[in-house]
């Protein structure tokens, strides 16, 4: 971080009850309030949501891109791991 | 109204008139005010944050002088109160017509405002004016976000750096000056209070000073001792600054009258 940059906190915004909060983006803040404030200001202003949660960028563990083969791609043929495998039976609506 | 005298006249239209031109003028013209910093923040989110105050205020002028203009009864509209009334027309405070300065100065003068409105629209909420009862609950909401906004920021700059301190207490210094304005009751706070339409303004004054203390003692700041002598705004009597705002504010509709799009 520069020392002419406030932290990076990410935003996550619950769109309405019940919902889970989804990653919107991102604010600058110097504390924890100042970000919950900024996410307000600059995410919620047409409505957007009914709760807010902040996380300092510096607190995400992300997983390295350049292992995304290692990582990802043994899933790419392991297609019996989907639930499409079995019979149902007719009674059964709305599945 | 809890804690007003009991009810004991009704008021005049002109009365009634004033009293919510004082309301919404000051909301306007700390609208127009905030609106000045728009694109000049210090910081992106700065500058959403405060054009969404400038707009929260604008909102409560558009409903307090469409108002305005159906007790007036002179088929006035909002628009028309807002860029057609000249200087000595307004009764917006004199606090609210101070320059932004630096951001500090604009915190401070915020949030003395953002306390007044919140003890202000707390109580008339419960006014016997039907119409200012539901303006002043809706807005209050608005205010409560306003005072957390600009009280973490006071404690921000009045306990961050020594520059941070020295500025916001000069701001306070200065801006205290403007303050007895809003709680010296004249004829027009007294005769709207003892009809119940408007809260009693010594009640309103300790709610103020006890909050502004508090949160000033927080930030490491002085709370000085308020100068008498500024111009009353509400009265009409302003300082050299309002004739700036509406200049700015005002000239689209002088210059192209009718003009919209």
């Amino acid at each position: 971080m520069s020392a002419t940059q406030w932290p990076l906190y990410e935003v996550f915004i619950r769109s309405k009850g019940g919902l889970d909060h989804k990653h919107v983006g991102s604010v600058h803040a110097t504390d924890a309030n100042m970000a919950i404030e900024h996410a307000r200001d600059v995410y919620t202003r047409r409505m957007e949501g009914v709760s807010i949660w902040v996380v300092p960028s510096a607190s995400i563990v992300a997983s390295d891109p350049q292992e995304a083969g290692s990582l990802f791609e043994p899933a790419r043929d392991k297609v019996y791991r989907h639930p499409t495998f079995y019979e149902i039976p007719e009674e059964v609506k709305n599945l | 109204m809890t804690g007003a005298p009991p009810v004991s006249a009704s008021v005049s239209d002109a009365v009634r008139l004033d009293y919510v031109l004082r309301l919404g003028d000051t909301s306007l013209i700390l609208a127009q005010r905030l609106g000045e910093w728009v694109g000049h923040a210090p910081a992106l989110e700065e500058d959403l944050g405060l054009g969404n105050l400038a707009l929260d205020f604008l909102g409560q002028a558009r409903l307090l002088l469409s108002l305005a203009g159906r007790i007036e009864g002179r088929d006035r509209s909002e628009d028309d109160l807002a860029f057609l009334r000249d200087g000595g027309e307004f009764r917006n405070f004199t606090l609210v017509e101070q320059p932004n300065g630096d951001f500090g100065q604009t915190i401070v003068r915020q949030f003395f405002i953002d306390a007044y409105q919140v003890a202000l629209f707390g109580a008339l909420s419960a006014s016997r004016d039907a119409d200012l009862a539901a303006i002043a609950a809706k807005a209050l909401k608005e205010a409560q976000y306003h005072h957390r906004f600009s009280s973490h920021w006071l404690l921000r700059l009045g306990d961050g750096t020594e520059e941070s301190h020295r500025r916001t207490q000069a701001a306070v210094d200065w801006l205290m000056r403007f303050t007895p304005e809003l709680f010296e009751a004249d004829d027009i706070d007294r005769q709207t209070c003892a009809a119940g339409i408007s809260p009693d303004l010594a009640a309103l004054s300790a709610a103020w000073h006890q909050d502004v203390a508090r949160i000033l003692k927080e930030a490491t700041l002085s709370m000085p001792k308020a100068e008498r002598g500024a111009p009353v705004g509400k009265r009409g009597d302003h300082s050299e600054y309002l004739g700036y705002v509406l200049a700015e504010m005002q000239f689209m509709q002088r210059a192209y009258p009718g003009a919209s799009w």
